[in-house]
C-alpha cells in the first residue's frame, strides 16, 4: 500500500513569471562552451538569489564579528543577525520554538549529530534502527558505523520498481525492538516523494521517533514539522538557494535535552573545571565552536526569499516541468526513466541504452547542459535497478521548458555520438 | 578546451563497443584490481608474466566508454612488453594524460595512445582513461603469484590518487 500526502494545497502555476524569476539568480546568465548555461543540477546544489549574495556580503562588510560572547557593538549585531536566521527557520518549518532549530553544515552533519547525541546514548545491542532502500548514503552509513559499534541491527524498508516505498514492509520491521527510523523525504536519486507523515505515525504507535533526511525536501515542499509531528528533521540550505555550510537539524526540545552532546569546545558549555563540564542548553549545546555565521545568514535570506515568492506556483512549475521532460525523454528510443513514483519532486533520473552516464555527462557538458552522472551516493538504488549509475537532470523554478528542449537535443547528441 | 570530436574518437568508440582482450585470462599469474569510488567504475586486470615479459594480458569489468577503451588498448599496447618497456608506456601514458607531457614535441612510445592526448581537457575524466593503468601497473609490481595450480594468483589492488 503506498500512502500519499498533500504537498501544496489548492493549485497554482497560471501566475509563475520564469522570466523575472531567472534575474534574480546571476550565475544563470553566462555561457559554457559557447552555449548559454542550462543548469539542471539543482539537487546538488541549489543556485543562490542576489538577495542572498548580497546579504551575505553586507555581513562580512559591515557586521562580521564572532557571536554569543563580545559585549562589542559589532559581536551584538552579528549575534542578532544569526539568531534572526534561527526565527526566520523556525517559521519556515513551523517549529514551536527556534531553540529547536541547531544550525549545522548540512544533513550529514545533522544526521551525524542525531547519531551520536541520540544513538550512542539509547541504542544498545539487539536494537534495530530502521532506513529505507532509497537513502542518500548520509541517512545509511552513520547507522550502519552505530550499528556496528553497538551491535544493533540495520533494517530496510523495501521499494517497488518504481521506486515507492512499500508501507506493509515498513509495519512488518516495526519492533519493540526498533530505536529510531530514518527517512528521506524525497529520494535524491529517483524524485520519490516519501509518505514521511504516515511513516511517522506508524512509528509512533510504538513509540518509535523518526528523522527526515529533508535535504531534497525542503527545496520543493512545504514543510511543517508540528504538522508531520517528525522527531528530526535535517535540512542543507545549498540545496534551498542558501550558501554553502548551512543547514538545520530541527528536533523536538524534549528529544534534544536528554541527548549527549556532539562535539565538544567553546559556546556548547556552562561551566568547565579540570574535574568536569557541564554543557549549555539547547541549542547551543550541539554547537561547539564558531559557526559559519555568513552562510547561516545567507539561509535566514533565502528564506526571506522563499517567502517572497509564490511557492504554489513555484511548485506546479516545477511539476509542469518534470511532467513535460517526462514525456520528452520517455519518448527518445533507448532512453529508460529511473524512477517512476507516481508522487515526484522535479527530479528526473535516467539511462541510455548501454552508454554510460559519464559520457553522458561529458556530452550534455560540451552542450552547456549541466547534470549529475554517477551513483548519487545512493549505491543501493543503482543495485535494485541493476545500473552502476545513472544520469540526472533536476530541475528548480527557475528552470524554463527550452531547457528541457535543450536536454533532449543534447541526450540525442550522445545517441549520435555513440551510434 | 577542445572539441567533443577529440575526445570521442571513432577508435575510442569502437573500442569500446568492442574491446579487445575482455574476458578473463585463464592460467595469469597476476591479477590486479581497480576501483574509483568516485564513479563506481571496476575492472580487473589478468597478466601472464613470463620471465620479465608480459606474454598475455587481459581484463573484464564495467566503467565509461573512455575507461573501456583506454583498459582494450592499454592491453594490447602493453602485451609481449618487457617489465620495463610497460613501466615506461605507463609513466608516459601518465604524464601525458596530465598534461605534463607534449606526445608531439616529447620522444615517446606511446603511438596509437596518443589519442587519449585529449582527456587531459577534461579534468573530471582524466581518472577514467588513467584507471586500467594504474591497474595494470599494480599487476606489474606484483609479486610473482606460486606456480602451484591450485594456489590462486595474488591480487594487487590500484589506487587512483591523482
Amino acid at each position: 500500500m503506498i500512502a500519499t500526502e498533500k504537498i501544496f494545497e489548492g493549485r497554482g502555476g497560471a501566475g509563475w513569471d520564469v522570466a523575472r524569476v531567472r534575474e534574480d539568480f546571476p550565475v544563470l546568465a553566462q555561457s559554457v562552451n559557447g552555449k548559454s548555461l542550462v543548469y539542471l543540477d539543482n539537487a546538488a546544489s541549489a543556485q543562490v538569489p542576489r538577495i542572498v549574495i548580497e546579504r551575505g556580503s553586507k555581513y562580512l562588510r559591515e557586521e562580521h564579528s564572532n557571536i554569543h560572547r563580545g559585549v562589542h557593538y559589532l559581536s551584538q549585531r552579528a549575534t542578532s543577525a544569526y539568531e534572526g536566521a534561527r526565527e526566520k527557520v523556525k517559521r519556515f518549518i513551523n517549529a514551536r520554538e527556534s531553540r529547536e532549530c541547531i544550525f549545522v553544515r548540512g544533513v550529514t552533519e545533522g544526521v551525524n549529530l542525531v547519531m551520536h547525541g541520540y544513538g550512542r546514548k539509547f541504542v544498545s545491542a539487539g536494537d534495530e534502527i530502521i532506513v529505507s532502500e532509497m537513502e542518500h548514503h548520509s541517512n545509511l552509513v552513520p547507522w550502519q558505523m552505530l550499528c556496528e559499534e553497538k551491535g544493533a541491527r540495520l533494517r530496510v524498508i523495501p521499494m517497488n520498481d518504481a521506486g515507492e516505498l512499500l508501507l506493509d514492509e515498513f509495519d512488518a520491521l516495526l519492533n519493540e525492538r526498533t530505536k529510531l527510523v530514518c527517512v528521506g523525504h524525497v529520494s535524491n536519486s529517483l524524485g520519490t516523494i516519501n509518505p514521511v507523515k504516515e511513516i511517522t505515525a506508524r512509528a509512533h504507535k510504538l513509540g518509535v521517533p523518526v528523522l527526515i533526511d529533508g535535504a531534497q525536501g525542503a527545496p520543493h515542499l512545504k514543510v511543517d514539522v508540528q504538522d508531520l509531528d517528525c522527531d528530526f528533521y535535517a535540512i542543507s540550505g545549498h540545496k534551498m538557494f542558501a550558501p554553502t555550510g548551512s543547514g538545520v537539524l530541527y528536533g523536538k526540545a524534549e528529544l534534544l535535552e536528554k541527548m549527549n552532546p556532539f562535539l565538544g569546545g567553546g559556546s556548547m558549555i556552562r561551566t568547565v573545571t579540570f574535574e568536569r563540564s557541564t554543557y549549555a542548553a539547547i541549542p547551543d549545546k550541539f554547537e561547539a565552536g564558531t559557526p559559519a555565521i555568513a552562510s547561516a545568514i545567507g539561509l535566514g535570506a533565502a528564506i526571506d526569499y522563499l517567502n517572497s515568492l509564490d511557492r504554489e506556483a513555484a511548485h506546479a512549475h516545477e511539476q509542469e516541468l518534470l511532467r513535460y521532460a517526462t514525456e520528452k525523454l520517455s519518448a527518445v528510443e533507448g532512453v529508460r526513466i529511473i524512477g517512476t513514483a507516481r508522487e515526484k519532486a522535479s527530479v528526473l533520473a535516467f539511462v541510455i541504452n548501454e552508454i554510460h552516464p559519464h559520457d553522458v555527462g561529458t556530452i550534455l557538458d560540451q552542450e552547456g547542459v549541466a547534470i549529475r552522472a554517477g551513483h548519487h551516493c545512493a549505491q543501493p538504488v543503482m543495485q535494485h535497478f541493476g545500473v552502476p549509475a545513472t544520469a540526472r537532470a533536476s530541475f528548480a523554478f527557475y528552470n524554463t521548458k527550452e531547457e528541457v528542449d535543450r536536454l533532449i537535443a543534447a541526450v540525442q547528441k550522445v545517441i549520435e555520438v555513440f551510434a | 578546451m577542445s572539441e567533443l570530436s577529440e575526445l570521442y574518437q571513432q577508435v575510442i568508440l569502437d573500442h569500446n563497443k568492442k574491446p579487445r582482450n575482455f574476458q578473463k585470462l585463464e592460467g595469469a599469474n597476476r591479477v590486479s584490481e581497480g576501483f574509483n569510488p568516485l564513479c563506481g567504475d571496476q575492472l580487473t586486470v589478468y597478466m601472464l608474466m613470463d620471465e620479465g615479459v608480459v606474454r598475455d594480458l587481459s581484463f573484464v569489468g564495467t566503467g565509461c566508454a573512455i575507461s573501456k577503451a583506454a583498459a582494450s588498448m592499454m592491453t594490447q599496447a602493453v602485451k609481449g612488453k618487457t617489465r620495463e618497456e610497460a613501466q615506461t608506456l605507463f609513466n608516459e601514458f601518465h604524464r601525458m594524460v596530465l598534461g605534463e607531457l607534449d606526445e608531439e614535441a616529447e620522444p615517446n612510445h606511446l603511438g596509437r595512445l596518443k589519442i587519449f592526448a585529449g582527456v587531459r581537457d577534461y579534468p573530471a575524466r582524466v581518472k577514467c582513461a588513467s584507471l586500467p593503468w594504474h591497474t595494470m601497473h599494480a599487476a606489474l609490481e606484483g609479486e610473482e603469484a606460486a606456480t602451484t595450480e591450485n594456489l590462486g594468483p595474488d591480487i594487487a589492488h590500484a589506487a587512483v590518487s591523482e
